[in-house]
């Protein structure tokens, strides 16, 4: 069984302790140049309020450091590494060359209440930015405040229940398929809005005369993906639009899956009335291990004045402004500007591609799912069977037969040296593999990764215990995450005692 | 294009295996009329030559030759060479959410340092593992609080960051809650009679920063009393964590929230920062944000795994404890080790010489004749002093300098005229304090001769 693993091998991993348990008393990582002004005792100057210990914080030289993260990232699987096909997720390669420019002199430390006359050039990226964006997705007007997709989809969310209430129209519900990702009803409750369940067609599409009977004078708008996230454009989205246009109601589109459409359609001709973008996905920002992201809002002209405050404004001399003067904003989502520095890497990115490259690399986006898909579809379910743009999502029902479950497959992928694709989501497919290669794969690795999941449906048939016990080759197996939820262990304590 | 890994030869390879034409035939999904017909008018492409000057073009018209005495929830530490070493590592910039946990314990053990750290340093239980920043966690704060009391009114020291509070503003407004700013007092800290005064039984929780705004460390036991006696929970904002390493934590608090971008995340120009979020053990269940705990393998070895998602958007949807998804993973990243490095003597070490600096340039300022030290309450490496006259022409005095003396408060405060923010960490050379404080008198000498003209002519 092993010898079909042609892309991985155990390699050296060290043990490391948690740091607390390296501690030794007296080290120090950082030492500081000498105090150029009188000392003052702080037990004197901060009389009632001083602190005289931080019980358990660790005292480790900076070796220790360096040796015990460096030790750690060695456990991690990342995009450098090799294909992430997580769907979704867009895990796409992180050129270097935007962490450089992001921590230029300036870009890197400019005090966000620096005079705006002296920040010209990081407002400049903030204006560049937009004007990328917005010409990319053809919408009018757009706010980079919104800290992750998340937020996003809240200020989306703010900016109709503005709109709509500067028209005397209270409502109460938002439209969310049965297909979205958790964030989009999450953001409803918290906007005010009740999340009301829009049932997909067998298509895995918005079901038209579901969404009429459904949108009533009651209905603020729809959360739509599109592409949506069975991977399928929805063809009969302006008539979607139309629909909701009609009761009065407003369409917020969820940006996701812009890696399908950059250089090729944009949403402002969709009907869309406002969008996000996750810089973190299709503009290339690293994620991370779970953030920063960036999660800008674009909408058309009726929604512009609600857009957070501040508005970043170039000026007719060249210069950009903030604006602070919007009376009709539904106010500030956060402290600052938003996540800046994704801004810088994100316009990195657009103008190292230029339009053809856009273009380009949507176009392999998209040619790699429908590789993948089509070189695997033999071997999985494939309930929703409808032209793929960036992603494919196969169901287990084949393999569940045999008692493997999507989550078994993807374990096993991790042997085979491939980050599992993403599992059980969308909800409305039984046991989900939505696989997003991206365009940063090639046709070899690609290859590798059909040859992978090819031979773990062959697996699921001869020897389902071999991947229901999956991953066999990594440090840790399977975690015990039902005992971690019993009795949560959320910090290290010294050993009593 | 060079991050582009195939070669034509490979997509029309591809294109035939899936029995197309051409790739253009994969979008014809896509209704005519909604594709783009023309390219995008964008410039590009760029080489790597040419982005680097692009953006030190950028770079150029910034404030990088400027010493700043700019806090204000976002403060200039020096950032040791180690953190960038380690956190542009591959493993760490480009991995996801650590979902596949067999393949992410570098990055979930990391979380749960960063989780401990946090608890120590607050005197709290537990904390999680990031949320986007320190406006966003007050907030959450504030949602996690009218959860546990099914209370609906919220209490804000008008000493929080102005646009925390703003935030929270804009994330309640359609929630049916009552938002209650109260004052403070001639110290510079919150007024306890009228925080008395403003929270009853109907009252979810009261928020208050320390050091607040105006640098000044709030009294705790006498807060946490007004407040715990009406059965409120008590959110204590945090903005400035180093102070943590000499001033004691407010463990009278239910829930410490702020921001870590003080621990080496770089100024950047407000963001990406780190928000924090540390409570009691009992509150967990309706925490918000991602959490790492302990487990172990099915051989019995120790490992970490993300835990009780059910309070998360993925599981929960409409009824998450919050919509939080992303968050800030490589920035906690970033303050673990920037925590690690210092450790329990560099943390004090650092902080010690923050205050020595902040109390220095105090004392020098406030001996400027005409200017004046408000608030009198004690501070850590941040103070409000009264310019000596107009303050946005001794600002001006200063850039002529390359200072950026301060914040001007009346654009929060405008009963703060003239009042400026100012923040002094280790970053500022005496010699820079001594340059600004010789502004000032200079700045001073012709407006203190004015008065005794105006005294003399009278
Ligand atoms: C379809 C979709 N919508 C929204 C989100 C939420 O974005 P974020 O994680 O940036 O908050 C995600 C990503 O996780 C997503 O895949």
């Amino acid at each position: 069984m092993v010898d079909r693993i042609k892309n991985a091998t155990p390699h050296m991993t060290r043990n490391e302790d948690l740091i607390f348990e390296r501690s030794t008393p007296g080290k120090t990582g950082a030492e500081l140049p000498p105090l150029d002004v009188p000392a003052r005792p702080p037990e004197r100057t901060l009389g009632d309020f001083y602190r005289s210990d931080i019980e358990g914080f660790p005292e480790i030289s900076e070796l220790d450091v360096m040796r015990h993260f460096t030790r750690l990232s060695t456990w991690n699987y990342s995009i450098d590494a090799g294909v992430y096909p997580l769907g979704s997720c867009t895990m796409k390669y992180n050129p270097r060359l935007n962490e450089t420019v992001a921590r230029f002199a300036g870009l890197g430390t400019d005090h966000p209440y620096t005079p705006e006359h002296l920040s010209q050039g990081c407002l400049k990226v903030l204006a560049d930015t937009q004007r990328a964006l917005l010409e990319i997705t053809g919408m009018d007007a757009i706010s980079l405040q919104p800290a992750a997709g998340a937020q996003g989809e809240l200020t989306g969310l703010l900016l109709i229940r503005a709109c709509l209430r500067e028209r005397g129209d209270a409502r109460r519900y938002i439209l969310v398929p049965d297909s979205a990702h958790g964030t989009n009803p999450a953001s409803v409750t918290i906007s005010g809005y009740e999340a009301l369940p829009l049932k997909s067609d067998s298509r895995g599409c918005v079901d038209l005369a579901e969404l009429e009977r459904l949108m009533t004078g009651e209905v603020a708008g729809l959360m739509l993906t599109n592409p949506n996230t069975l991977g399928i454009f929805e063809q009969d989205i302006e008539r979607v639009c139309d629909i909701v246009h009609a009761k009065g109601g407003l369409v917020y589109m969820d940006g996701a899956n812009m890696n399908a459409l950059v250089g090729v359609a944009r949403p402002g001709r969709f009907g869309v009335d406002v969008m996000h973008l996750n810089l973190h996905k299709t503009f290339s920002t690293p994620h991370g291990g779970g953030g920063p992201g960036s999660g800008p809002v674009a909408v058309k002209r009726l929604l512009e004045p609600y857009l957070p405050t501040p508005t970043v404004e170039e000026q007719p001399d060249g210069s950009v402004r903030l604006n602070y003067d919007r009376p009709r904003s539904v106010g500030r989502v956060r402290a600052f500007y938003g996540n800046f520095g994704m801004a810088v890497r994100a316009l990195a990115y657009i103008l190292a591609y230029g339009p053809a490259g856009l273009r380009q690399a949507t176009e392999d986006a998209v040619l790699n799912a429908n590789y993948v898909k089509e070189r695997i579809r033999d071997c999985y379910d494939l309930p929703y069977d409808a032209p793929s743009m960036h992603e494919c999502v196969f169901s287990d029902r084949r393999q569940e037969t045999r008692g493997v479950r999507t989550g078994d497959i993807a374990k096993r992928l991790i042997d085979y040296g491939f980050h599992p694709y993403t599992t059980s989501f969308p909800l409305i497919v039984h046991g989900a593999l939505m696989i997003e290669p991206t365009e940063s794969a090639g046709k070899p690795e690609l290859d590798a990764l059909i040859d992978a999941l090819r031979s773990i449906a062959q697996e699921a048939e001869e020897d389902p215990a071999l991947v229901q016990k999956a991953p066999h080759t990594t440090r840790v197996s399977r975690l015990d995450e039902v005992g971690a939820a019993r009795k949560p262990i959320l910090r290290w304590k010294p050993a009593s005692g | 294009m060079r991050y582009l890994p195939n070669s034509d030869s490979d997509r029309a390879a591809m294109i035939e295996a899936i029995g197309k034409k051409s790739v253009d035939e994969l979008f014809d999904q896509i209704p005519a009329d909604l594709r783009l017909r023309d390219r995008l008018n964008l410039p590009g492409p760029l080489s790597e030559p040419e982005l680097l000057e692009f953006f030190e073009q950028a770079s150029r018209e910034s404030a990088r030759d400027y010493v700043s005495l700019l806090g204000a929830g976002a403060y200039a530490h020096y950032r040791p060479v180690v953190i960038d070493a380690l956190i542009l590592r591959g493993e760490f910039l480009t991995s996801y959410t650590p979902y596949q946990a067999e393949i992410s314990q570098g990055n979930l053990q990391a979380m749960f340092e960063f989780q401990t750290l946090i608890a120590q340093l607050t005197g709290m239980d537990v904390a999680n593992s990031s949320l986007y920043d320190g406006s966003t966690a007050t907030n959450e704060a504030v949602l996690m609080a009218m959860r546990l009391t099914h209370r609906d009114r919220v209490v804000v020291a008008r000493t929080v960051h102005p646009e925390y509070r703003q935030v929270i503003a804009t994330y309640v407004q359609h929630q049916g809650v009552e938002v209650v700013e109260t004052p403070y007092a001639p110290s510079g800290q919150i007024d306890l009679a009228a925080l008395e005064a403003a929270v009853d039984d109907q009252t979810a929780t009261v928020v208050v920063q320390s050091p607040n705004f105006f640098g000044a460390l709030e009294n705790w036991a006498a807060v946490a009393e007004a407040v715990h006696k009406c059965g409120a929970l008590l959110v204590s904002v945090i903005t400035e964590p180093l102070s943590l390493a000499l001033v004691r934590p407010p463990i009278e608090a239910d829930i410490i929230c702020g921001e870590a971008q003080s621990f080496g995340v770089p100024v950047a120009f407000g963001g990406p920062y780190v928000g924090f979020l540390a409570t009691r053990e009992r509150f967990i269940r309706q925490m918000p944000g991602r959490l790492v705990g302990e487990t172990k393998d099915s051989q019995g070895r120790r490992g970490y795994c993300l835990t009780l998602a059910t309070r998360e958007q993925h599981i929960r949807r409409e009824k998450a404890t919050s919509n939080i998804c992303t968050s800030q993973s490589l920035m906690a990243l970033n303050a673990t080790i920037y925590m690690c490095l210092l450790g329990k003597s560099g943390i004090r070490a650092l902080a010690e010489q923050n205050l020595a600096k902040a109390c220095y340039a105090a004392d020098e300022l406030g001996k400027v004749p005409g200017a004046a030290i408000p608030f009198r309450a004690p501070h850590f490496n941040e103070f409000v002093v009264k310019a000596p006259g107009d303050c946005g022409e001794l600002l001006a005095a200063l850039r002529e300098e390359k200072i950026i003396g301060g914040l001007p408060l009346e654009r929060f405060y405008p009963e703060l005229k003239d009042h400026i923010l100012v923040c002094v960490t280790e970053m500022v050379s005496r010699r820079a304090l001594d340059r600004t404080i010789e502004v000032w008198h200079r700045f001073s000498r012709p407006v203190t001769e004015k008065v005794a003209d105006a005294a003399a002519v009278g």
